[in-house]
């Protein structure tokens, strides 16, 4: 579905991506780990557009996107769940998930995937009316899934949403991923929380900086000494 | 056409008022760009110019009549709003004030240099074409232009813009196209002020539209609370005729407006009406009739 080839990524003299490929296929649930400053974030920067790689290729369900606009790259139903979140602060939860369907026509439907929103996550219809900023951090991670749902994604893309939460809610929110995920909709997990990430994965790839050193299927990498050594603290 | 405010009011007032309204009509603009987008501008006064000179010449040299005059104004300014906006749209924050700044000073020193208006001397002789009428009825045209536009589909994605740019284009938004268009929106506005400006004081010199013009338009909004119409509308109304009633202590009234400034920045650091918007102040009632819990805008 997704296929990244060999992309190379710099920050002015600092290379950040050198080479990195990894793929991703219908249904899956696929995560990156890493240290920070490993590329991770870049990575996915890259594949929403937000980043220009200076070579490398990255396909779509076989179409060229590395020279679209990420707003075209949305339309083409690959939503991203932003690092940090960042929902619209001084918009009411109901609004920000009003933005999350910015790129639809059919309001209908968007008043139903609201809904379906809200049956998820009954916390946001108890807030709908309330400013995102006031809500807490495990609710506004929430907000910011729901919220990248509403554009009705085949592919998703999160990054970090483990990310500051209290480890009550980060077991929430994976199991959240993974309905997701089983309601149809393609994963592409970055993740520091190796141990998170790796136990709901089907596969999964270690950057470290900037390239690929392994890969595989999840379960293999979580019982692999070198990754247990680095990244599982075991 | 002013016949029937001449009857309780004396010119004086009239041309207070009218002044105001043009005002009005340029820091609404200065508003979409500034409070409802989040662009950062320092050179609203350059487009104001663009405008008022772009007017002045069609009424001069063309003959033309006032109404295609003001369009003319308003396109032509927005035409430059584009110009500038398509480069430095992309920059944010400081370094877009830095820009439009610098924009701004550009703008006055052609002025000043070209033939056609007059260079230092200025550009004397325009008609007073401009009544309080006019005036009032094209204030509530903005007025009611912003309120559409805010609430639209288009405005909501301004907001995204100014709440979170990276966020917004996750979503979907054009972002460059979508600044511009705001751009050349809000600029519109000022050219269409501008152009009241020129028939209305019928001397234009390029010195009126210095950098301390434009910071006084950002003054308006940000005292009334950015992004908000009825703000707009308040800090601007204050600010203008603040200074005329203020007339009576002198010397000192300069000084008492930058004291008004300060304390409101400390009382309400937000502006006046920060957070309040001109819908939801009519959706207060609809909202708790219908359950939802009203946020009301206001913090």
């Amino acid at each position: 579905m997704l296929e990244i080839n060999d992309i190379h990524v710099s920050y002015g003299a600092i290379r950040a991506l050198k080479g990195v490929s990894c793929q991703v296929d219908q249904g899956e649930i696929v995560a990156l780990i890493g240290a920070n400053g490993a590329g991770k974030t870049t990575t996915l920067r890259t594949i929403s557009g937000l980043i220009r790689p200076y070579t490398g290729t990255i396909s779509y369900k076989g179409q060229d996107i590395i020279k679209l606009p990420p707003h075209q790259i949305v339309n083409l139903g690959l939503s991203q769940v932003p690092e940090g979140r960042r929902v619209f602060t001084r918009m009411t939860v109901l609004e920000n998930l009003e933005m999350g369907a910015y790129s639809r026509n059919d309001k209908a439907n968007i008043k139903l995937d609201i809904k379906k929103v809200f049956e998820r996550f009954p916390r946001l219809e108890e807030r709908k009316g309330q400013l995102s900023g006031t809500l807490s951090g495990g609710e506004q991670q929430m907000l910011a899934m729901g919220r990248a749902l509403m554009s009705r994604p085949t592919l998703l893309l999160l990054d970090e949403p483990s990310m500051g939460l209290a480890p009550m809610l980060v077991q929430e929110i994976f199991s959240i991923i993974q309905e997701i995920n089983q309601s149809g909709t393609t994963i592409l997990l970055v993740e520091q929380n190796a141990h998170m990430a790796l136990s709901i994965a089907n596969r999964a790839y270690v950057l470290e900086t900037g390239e690929v050193v392994l890969s595989g299927a999840a379960q293999d990498l979580a019982n692999d000494p070198q990754v247990q050594k680095a990244y599982l603290g075991e | 056409m002013d016949s029937i405010f001449s009857m309780f009011l004396n010119d004086y007032y009239i041309q207070v008022l009218t002044m105001l309204g043009i005002y009005l009509i340029a820091a609404l603009g200065l508003n979409l760009i500034t409070g409802v987008t989040g662009q950062l501008s320092f050179g609203h006064a350059a487009f104001l110019s663009i405008g008022a000179y772009t007017s002045a010449i069609i009424s001069l040299k063309l003959q033309l009549p006032f109404v295609v005059a003001l369009l003319a104004a308003g396109l032509m300014t927005a035409i430059w709003g584009i110009l500038l906006g398509y480069p430095t749209l992309r920059l944010t924050g400081d370094y877009l004030g830095i820009a439009t700044l610098g924009f701004g000073e550009i703008v006055r020193v052609v002025f000043l240099n070209m033939k056609i208006t007059g260079g230092a001397l200025g550009l004397a002789g325009i008609p007073r074409s401009t009544s309080l009428t006019m005036v009032i009825i094209l204030v509530f045209i903005t007025i009611l232009a912003m309120f559409r536009l805010e609430n639209s589909r288009f405005g909501r994605s301004l907001i995204a813009i100014r709440e979170d740019e990276i966020a917004a284009e996750a979503m979907g938004i054009n972002i460059t196209k979508t600044k511009i268009t705001a751009f050349a929106l809000g600029t519109f506005f000022a050219g269409v002020g501008g152009g009241l400006y020129a028939h209305l004081i019928q001397y234009l010199n390029p010195q009126d539209f210095g950098f301390v013009k434009s910071f006084d338009f950002l003054a308006f909004i940000v005292l009334g609370g950015l992004g908000s119409i009825p703000g707009a509308i308040l800090g601007t109304t204050v600010l203008t005729l603040a200074p005329e009633f203020l007339r009576f202590v002198a010397d000192y009234r300069m000084m008492i407006y930058g004291l008004l400034m300060v304390f409101m920045m400390i009382v309400r650091p937000r502006g006046l009406l920060g957070g309040v918007k001109l819908s939801r102040l009519f959706a207060k009632k609809k909202v708790q009739t219908t359950g939802t819990s009203a946020s009301g805008g206001a913090n």
